[in-house]
């Protein structure tokens, strides 16, 4: 269980990014987090990721308060952030120092396998496409095999095709060990396909909205009508976000109900 | 018809393959053209009598010159001082340059407390300090070591510290996410990163090295390139001067390229300009 209690984040030039924001995540859930710009989804990853401190509030995963880094988060980022002097195993493989060469080896070799990229282990990241570095991005993220996996807009730099193609083998690769997701993600689409609950934040300060549960099987068929409803309530909640006279709490919208049921 | 334009085609391909070949062979050749033109007009023109080639030798009578060196052994006791002055001074200022750049790179205290001193003496021309150190030092190697140390010193701490300094955040937070120690943070993601500019900054180093090993020689030695030259002046020798020269660019552009080839294979991920290209 992922918990954020209340979490408060002000920068030192005295902005304000988050206001008491809190949430449960369940372990193996996948949620959305979207919303305008400027609405601290970034700033809230970070902190889930231990790589900010929050002003105030806690984020604990099993009872253990995320004060730094943890091995049982992982984290993909917007840009492949490979290290440019090592093979694209080698890429995989940074984040297993601890384990045993021949143990690291062949998770390595599965982790490629899984992302299709097994005749790349000896390419260079440079040699790689935008799609293909960003899956070995999250081959890196997923060999630890954390139990939290954070996403912060991890394919908003690529092509839709790509994308699409992407966020099939997210979820394919995630019905493997069932992390729990946590997406950043500023395209209605994206979360409206991968995630369970889709949370929709409100800007300056950063702070929660609306709590919408996509309860659609999967794989999800992005044409399908309910698809599309689920789409527009969505899109709905999102624009009463940025809607100034719409006071905090009403995220729970009679009309985009109305549109739903 | 067809078949014309298939040939026509075929005949158009052949031709500019057949020059692209013996191009790769001629680039490399390209550049010697204008050193070896201007080298054989001269020669032809002291060998005809248009100029007695008194004060400007021909390419022939410095290669004689070097011969003789060669025969008497004084060239290898020239080249080997030399060589040894500026790989200790070089060595020294590598060591230093490094340390300190590492430190003040790394540790924002140090670099509050050093750099501005280091800076402020990196603005005094390095020639300058030749009389004191020859009062401080003595006029034997100790005092032209550390002029050539004091050279290579400043590229390379700065180097470093600019280095140290321009890792990229981003792949900085990569190592953190993997909770990597900060000795692992600097072995594995630092000094990777830093390794390019390092090369470079041994390179420029080199050169300055290379550059004050001159200046050193020049202040009273008795054996050394540098003495070549000096004794080439007061005695009229204008083929000594011009081989020792010539023996200081080859060994320049050779310990340049040694490094060069050194460190080529840890660089070989790098995505430059000419990165995987044939040069």
């Amino acid at each position: 269980m992922l918990l954020l209690d209340r979490v408060d984040k002000t920068y030192p030039n005295g902005v304000r990014a988050l206001e008491r924001f809190s949430a449960d995540i369940p372990q193996g859930e996948i949620v959305a987090i979207i919303g305008g710009s400027g609405c601290g989804k970034s700033t809230l990853l970070r902190a889930v990721a231990g790589l900010d401190r929050a002003s105030a509030g806690l984020v604990s995963l099993d009872g253990a308060t995320i004060e730094a880094p943890h091995a049982k988060i992982g984290i993909i980022f917007q840009e492949p952030r490979l290290l440019p002097w090592l093979s694209v195993a080698d890429n995989i493989g940074f984040g297993l120092g601890d384990l045993p060469k021949d143990v690291r080896r062949e998770r390595v070799a599965t982790a490629l396998t899984r992302v299709g990229l097994a005749d790349k282990a000896k390419a260079w990241p440079r040699e790689l496409s935008g799609g293909q570095a960003q899956r070995v991005a999250i081959a890196r993220a997923l060999v630890p095999q954390p139990e939290v996996l954070l996403l912060d807009e991890p394919f908003s730099a690529l092509d839709a095709f790509t994308r699409a193609d992407l966020q099939d083998h997210l979820l394919d690769l995630w019905a493997d060990t069932r992390p729990t997701l946590l997406l950043v993600t500023h395209d209605v689409d994206e979360a409206v396909v991968l995630a369970d609950r889709v949370l929709v934040m409100r800007p300056r300060p950063g702070r929660l909205f609306d709590d919408i549960t996509i309860n659609l099987t999967r794989p999800r068929d992005r044409a399908s009508p309910l698809f599309e409803s689920f789409k527009r309530r969505v899109l709905t909640a999102l624009d009463r976000s940025l809607d100034l006279s719409v006071p905090d709490g009403a995220g729970k919208s009679a009309a985009g109900d109305a549109m739903w049921w | 018809m067809t078949l014309d334009t298939t040939t026509l085609n075929a005949a158009a391909q052949a031709a500019p393959a057949a020059t692209r070949t013996q191009w790769r062979v001629l680039k490399p050749l390209l550049g010697m053209l204008l050193p070896l033109g201007i080298a054989l007009a001269w020669e032809l023109a002291v060998y005809r009598g248009w100029s007695n080639g008194r004060l400007v030798p021909p390419p022939s009578r410095v290669l004689a010159t070097i011969m003789d060196l060669a025969r008497s052994g004084e060239l290898t006791r020239h080249v080997v001082t030399t060589l040894t002055r500026v790989g200790a001074g070089f060595g020294l200022g590598v060591v230093a340059g490094t340390m300190f750049g590492a430190i003040c790179g790394y540790w924002d205290v140090a670099r509050r407390l050093f750099d501005p001193t280091v800076q402020a003496l990196r603005a005094i021309p390095s020639i300058a300090w030749v009389p004191l150190f020859i009062l401080w030092l003595g006029i034997f190697e100790t005092s032209k070591i550390t002029l050539i140390a004091v050279g290579v010193f400043f590229p390379v701490y700065l180097g470093v510290m600019g280095a140290i300094l321009s890792v990229d955040r981003k792949i900085v937070e990569v190592g953190r996410t993997f909770r990597l120690s900060g000795a692992a943070m600097i072995r594995r993601i630092l000094l990777p990163a830093v390794l390019p500019a390092y090369v470079v900054s041994l390179r420029v180093g080199l050169g300055l090295g290379w550059m004050f090993v001159v200046a050193a020689e020049f202040m009273g030695a008795s054996e050394g390139l540098g003495y070549l030259l000096i004794d080439g002046q007061q005695l009229g020798k204008p083929a000594q001067i011009v081989a020792a020269i010539v023996i200081f660019a080859v060994l320049g552009k050779t310990t340049d390229w040694l490094i060069e080839l050194a460190t080529a294979p840890f660089l070989r991920w790098q995505d430059g300009f000419r990165a995987g290209g044939a040069a």
